[in-house]
């Protein structure tokens, strides 16, 4: 009797498994489809680079123009990363390589909890703080007229969110090389930082381009934080101090007019149609840079 | 060596000290900001009342809505996320070992939905409910924020899970044991703390999610009391306060900022102390 | 005539291969019932991978490949079915490391015990307490038995994964190596126990120290680079060994 329980709960757990297994590995493709099936109205009646391409955002007479978004995403993006990429990289060369064991267990946690941190509270830390730094210190330096409220606020606070996940993989990147290669490089005669500069980035590059990947992707996604810094004024940005609007923030702030003109309710999924094309293109061209590093570190 | 390396040198020790400790710096900046003007505004008045009429334009109320909507949507979506999620890593590492090519296709399509934005979650799960006929629900916020941190939750336990010797299943085996009970029973004592610090990461990545919830979950200034009814949540909540021209309201969304950042702090540190306790049942290898 | 079969594991034309690799080639063995049997042989000869034959643990690694025939009491465990999960209740496993499972030591027994489908507590605590004193393990646990398992030294987890492993009897018991990682004192208890055992169990075991396999070996399996050199009895093997290779192991003049 208790045999026969024994293969029935088996029985019942693997469907369980299986049921699970197909739903998630279904999901990619159904986020696609939906999106997709959503956005049809939107595609079917307008040319792909009329919709990328125009400058002209006028959904009540039916101009979808999604370019100005597209630039402000990218704006802030590319801003974000220029600002981070280079902190992180020295940071982890610097907790890697320079420091004692114990400075990672500080910054692990630091780490974790930057990365806890929920987006919209790194939004009030941007009206709180950053808005009013460009607008008062920034700004004037520059010799620039502000409210604040601009690319570069999203940028910078957007910079710091990408950190946690940026840091993380070059940490690990870092402390995967194996010892022999400095000690070889050492016992040649070379010092730290030529053994860092030559040998050990030119080693870790694979693995650095990955974390790179990954922090565009994560900052081309973000929404809240972004939407409560950015100004969101449709309009092609001329200077970073400028406003902008990136394709999160357009799909968020006008989920309510998506109900009235269903036309708008199209145009929006395909800004996240395009979210998610993105989104899952980087991740492809990502998981080949890690896979490539991990052949060649192997 | 050459004088223009030791200068080269020196400059980028002294970049990486200060781009360390800048972002150290950053953080202490962020968290002194956020506690700083919160617990100026946090009195019981908003832990514990429901906004009352007007209350965005300077009246009487709370967060309590937001506070209780947030844990109930954030708790139902981790329950349905480790429902879904547990076995989907079990079988992966537990009935899958001999098959290579579908664990690397697995694998591999849950490194696709890692890194998608959960507003395009958030947009999907827009459509699904006009679709099934939903309003804006805690159910709806619900599916959605579990479909969010599905990726998250069956990534941190299959990461743990491969961390299981062979050896341990090489013993089971030999009592006996079949491929479920292998997994349902020794996999996941054996990964114990592991899984609950997944559970409790998900849990974070839930409560604190604004774009999942912004179309589907609706809001409300009354508690939870449906699943079919709109709730409010605490990230919505900061965000429709600090919208608000009244300056009173504004601290209070820096409150609610703090309320929000605490409970998630706690349940990080949670994570921490129960991951250490259960440790002591865990062998180690 | 003869109605009980002496030979209790049979082996025919076993290969192994992982990937290109063959690891194990053209086995043919017989495993004397009610006996030690010992596969000896220097590192890398494949005796682990062939222990691991016997009872199918080889499905856990996705590189092997293996061909042939593995008979015990007429059924070929390479070809089961779903009846591979009994077929494994009758082969007990020890491994180098003990591995006990992630429980109370009371657990750990009781894991299987609750397998073969004893449900009562009171039948069961007997049971825990027989296997535990049969391991020589009681008088030390008696008052821990609630306590997780990983407390134990790993002398003691040793022989309670011996304890744990007769719970289910078997009727056959796989050693790989199993007083390798152990002080000598452990290893002695360990070795005594299996010279008591072999009247009720058949007997593999694995090792690569030839001391150990002249102080308990009853019949010997002598393996170099996958294959078997001579099987014998432990007389023949290390008395009169015909082959130029096991006299070479046995005279310590092998690398």
């Amino acid at each position: 009797m208790y045999l026969l329980n024994r293969i029935q709960r088996h029985r019942v757990n693997y469907t369980w498994m299986i049921v699970s297994l197909l739903l998630v590995a279904s999901l990619p493709f159904l986020l696609f489809l939906g999106l997709y099936l959503k956005s049809f109205l939107l595609i079917h009646d307008y040319h792909l680079s009329d919709l990328l391409f125009s400058r002209v955002w006028k959904p009540g007479s039916g101009k979808f123009g999604f370019y100005p978004f597209i630039v402000g995403s990218i704006w802030v993006t590319l801003l974000a990363m220029l600002i981070s990429a280079p902190i992180c990289l020295l940071t982890s060369i610097y907790v890697t390589q320079y420091t004692r064991k114990r400075f990672l267990r500080i910054m692990h946690p630091a780490i974790d909890i930057l990365a806890g941190i929920p987006s919209v509270v790194y939004g009030v830390w941007g009206i709180l703080v950053i808005v009013p730094f460009i607008s008062r210190f920034v700004g004037p330096l520059f010799g620039v007229q502000t409210l604040g409220y601009s690319i570069l606020a999203a940028a910078l606070v957007l910079s710091v969110m990408i950190i946690p996940f940026i840091l993380n993989i070059l940490i690990e990147v870092f402390r995967t090389i194996p010892v022999e290669l400095k000690e070889a490089s050492l016992s040649l005669g070379a010092t730290q930082w030529q053994t860092v500069k030559s040998v050990l980035v030119k080693k870790a590059l694979p693995g650095i381009i990955a974390a790179y990947g990954f922090g565009l992707a994560r900052a081309f996604g973000e929404t809240m934080a972004v939407l409560m810094v950015v100004g969101n004024v449709v309009k092609l940005p001329k200077s970073v101090f400028d406003p902008g609007y990136t394709l999160p923030a357009l799909i968020a702030n006008n989920y309510g007019e998506m109900l009235s003109i269903p036309k708008y309710e199209s145009a929006l999924m395909f800004a996240a149609l395009i979210l998610l094309a993105v989104s899952l293109f980087f991740n492809l061209v990502m998981h080949f840079f890690i896979d490539r590093y991990n052949k060649f570190s192997a | 060596m050459k004088l223009s390396g030791k200068i080269e040198e020196k400059v980028f020790k002294v970049l990486m000290v200060i781009a360390t400790y800048s972002i150290l710096a950053v953080l202490a900046i962020i968290i002194y900001s956020i506690f700083a003007k919160g617990i100026k505004a946090l009195s019981w008045e908003i832990l514990s009342q429901v906004p009352q009429g007007g209350y965005y334009y300077g009246k009487g109320g709370g967060i309590l809505n937001a506070i209780l909507g947030s844990l109930s949507l954030a708790f139902g979506a981790t329950l349905l996320a480790f429902i879904v999620g547990l076995p989907v890593a079990l079988y992966i590492n537990v009935f899958l070992v001999r098959r290579k090519k579908l664990i690397t296709l697995f694998r591999f399509i849950l490194d696709l939905v890692w890194g998608i934005p959960s507003i395009v979650y958030g947009a999907f799960g827009f459509s699904m409910m006009i679709m099934l006929g939903l309003q804006t629900s805690l159910l709806a916020g619900m599916l959605t924020v579990t479909l969010f941190i599905l990726p998250i939750m069956i990534r941190s336990m299959d990461e743990i899970l491969q961390t299981v010797p062979i050896g341990l299943s090489e013993a089971t085996y030999s009592l006996g044991a079949n491929k479920s009970e292998l997994a349902f029973k020794i996999f996941t004592r054996q990964t114990i703390s592991g899984i609950i610090t997944a559970i409790l990461l998900s849990f974070g990545r839930a409560i604190g999610d604004a774009a999942s919830v912004l179309f589907t979950a609706g809001y409300t200034d009354n508690l939870p009391n449906s699943l079919m009814e709109p709730v409010a949540t605490l990230p919505l909540s900061i965000f429709f306060q600090l919208s608000s021209p009244v300056p009173a309201v504004q601290d209070r969304a820096y409150a609610s900022a703090l309320v929000l950042t605490l409970i998630i702090l706690l349940v990080s540190l949670f994570s921490r102390g129960l991951g250490k306790r259960y440790h002591k049942t865990k062998i180690n290898f | 005539m003869e109605m009980e079969p002496t030979h209790k594991i049979h082996i025919e034309n076993l290969n192994v291969y992982a990937g290109k690799q063959q690891i194990l080639k053209n086995i043919n063995i017989e495993i004397p019932k009610n006996k030690i049997t010992v596969i000896l042989g220097p590192s890398g000869c494949g005796k682990t991978t062939l222990l691991k034959c016997m009872n199918r643990l080889t499905d856990l690694y996705p590189e092997l490949k293996v061909t042939g025939k593995v008979m015990i009491n007429d059924k070929n465990v390479l070809e089961a079915g779903e009846d591979i999960v009994k077929l494994r209740q009758y082969m007990g496993l020890l491994s180098q490391h003990p591995y006990p499972l992630p429980m109370t030591i009371y657990n750990n027994i009781a894991f299987g015990l609750k397998l073969k489908g004893v449900k009562k507590r009171r039948n069961l605590h007997k049971q825990v307490v027989r296997y535990l004193q049969q391991a020589n393990l009681w008088d030390e646990v008696k008052n821990r038995l609630r306590e997780p398992a990983s407390r134990l030294s790993i002398g003691q987890q040793q022989r309670l994964c011996l304890a744990r492993g007769l719970a289910v009897n078997p009727e056959i018991i796989l050693a790989d190596e199993p007083t390798s990682a152990l002080d000598p004192i452990s290893s002695q208890y360990i070795e005594e126990k299996f010279v008591e055992l072999k009247n009720d169990y058949t007997i593999v075991l694995v090792t690569h120290v030839l001391r150990q396999a002249r102080r308990i070996a009853d019949y010997v399996v002598f393996m170099y680079l996958g294959e078997v050199i001579e099987q014998g009895t432990v007389e023949e093997v290390f008395g009169n060994p015909k082959m130029e290779k096991t006299k070479q192991y046995l005279g310590g003049t092998f690398n």
